[in-house]
């Protein structure tokens, strides 16, 4: 996967900075880009289901908010929410939630409610804290670093640091986490191609 | 006579497994006068003084355009930073320039490159003749009017952003600082 010519993280995973799912001596390390709007990020949040449980110990997941609020206006709010459940020690939880409920994401006390019925969190403060857009920072930084890693849209993944051109489909990602892991040793076509799938969707 | 125009139409042909060359650092810019809206042209000397960026692209409305114009949209801020103006080069008509820019909500200016269809496009070396549309190529323009990097983006591929902002931040470099530490 990795050549002169193909984007490159400029910002390396960090274990106390980033949202994190998996070991650090995992064989490969998935990051994705996404945007909690973003249809195409819906569809492949449940495709990373997939690929996680087919990985297993195998595969690191991470996750880095980029949202394109000038084409989705709720992405930033979806952005702090789970930034907010993350400072409470549920990011992952609330992420998934965001993904599984991407209709409602204008709908801040939605997410307040099941953070505080069903994550066992303080709901109010995160309300709070989404409303006074407590973690524009952070998520300012994440875009950015996305932008200057050659993130070109959502969702953008990034194997073993190096941008994946290929699909979001399950073979393809599948194929390349295999070539990057060694277990394959031939990169076909499949990987190759530049979101064929995608392109046709839209 | 004839005849030198039939080589010279011919040259213009490129096939469509060869590689297009467009314009490369160094270049003197094309300048072009086109239309951003039904009555409003932009010039290419309109900006003499500030640096120029040029996504010329294949089509409003289809997907890697989409992704790549709300890309650049989404950053103004940052290549305000650099003084730069950025703007998207097509040959669709203005109409379908302004109904496309609503619907993404695109502040940036889309140019049609659309009578004589596709001249400044194909003045930059990024017209393709098969599809009679533009390609996906960037041009980084300095403040007087060179060309100091161009990138030709393989068919399908949405470059990003980051060819861009690293070409304006080697122009000038004391604005470096400024787009590193702040964010979007």
């Amino acid at each position: 996967m990795s050549s002169e010519n193909t984007p490159k993280l400029t910002l390396p995973v960090n274990e106390t900075r980033d949202h994190i799912q998996g070991s650090p001596t995992a064989k490969v390390t998935l990051v994705q880009y996404g945007d909690y709007q973003c249809p195409y990020c819906g569809e492949a949040y449940s495709i990373i289901k997939k690929i996680q449980k087919r990985f297993g110990s195998d595969l690191r997941f991470v996750f880095r908010n980029f949202p394109i609020t000038e084409a989705h206006p709720f992405a930033e709010t979806g952005a702090e929410i789970a930034e907010a459940a993350g400072a409470q020690g549920k990011f992952w939880e609330m992420h998934d939630y965001l993904y599984e409920n991407q209709q409602s994401l204008s709908n801040v006390e939605f997410f307040a409610r099941y953070a505080n019925e069903k994550l066992g969190l303080d709901g109010k403060k995160l309300k709070k804290e989404v409303l006074a857009q407590a973690y524009t920072a952070r998520i300012k930084e994440d875009f950015m670093t996305g932008i200057r890693s050659g993130v070109n849209g959502t969702p953008t993944f990034f194997i073993n640091d190096y941008r994946h051109n290929g699909s979001y489909d399950y073979e393809v990602l599948e194929e390349a986490i295999e070539f990057a892991m060694g277990t394959k040793k031939i990169e076909t076509k499949k990987t190759l191609v530049s979101r064929p799938e995608r392109q046709t969707r839209r | 006579m004839t005849v030198n125009k039939k080589i010279q139409r011919k040259k213009h042909v490129r096939p469509s497994n060869d590689p297009l060359t467009i314009l490369s650092p160094g270049s003197k810019a094309p300048n072009f006068s086109l239309h951003t809206t039904p009555d409003q042209k932009v010039s290419l000397t309109d900006f003499r003084g500030r640096p120029v960026v040029i996504a010329f692209y294949p089509a409003d409305w289809s997907p890697v355009c989409t992704d790549e114009l709300s890309l650049y949209n989404q950053i103004l801020s940052e290549f305000q930073k650099f003084n730069a103006e950025i703007m998207g080069i097509s040959v669709d008509g203005v109409w379908t320039h302004l109904a496309f820019a609503k619907d993404r909500n695109l502040h940036l200016p889309l140019l049609s490159d659309f009578e004589p269809k596709g001249l400044v496009s194909k003045s930059y070396g990024a017209y393709n003749q098969k599809t009679g549309e533009s390609e996906r190529a960037l041009f980084v323009i300095d403040h007087s009017g060179i060309v100091r990097w161009s990138y030709l983006s393989p068919d399908g591929v949405n470059p990003g952003a980051d060819g861009i902002l690293n070409a304006l931040e080697k122009l000038y470099p004391e604005k470096r600082e400024v787009t590193q530490v702040n964010a979007a």
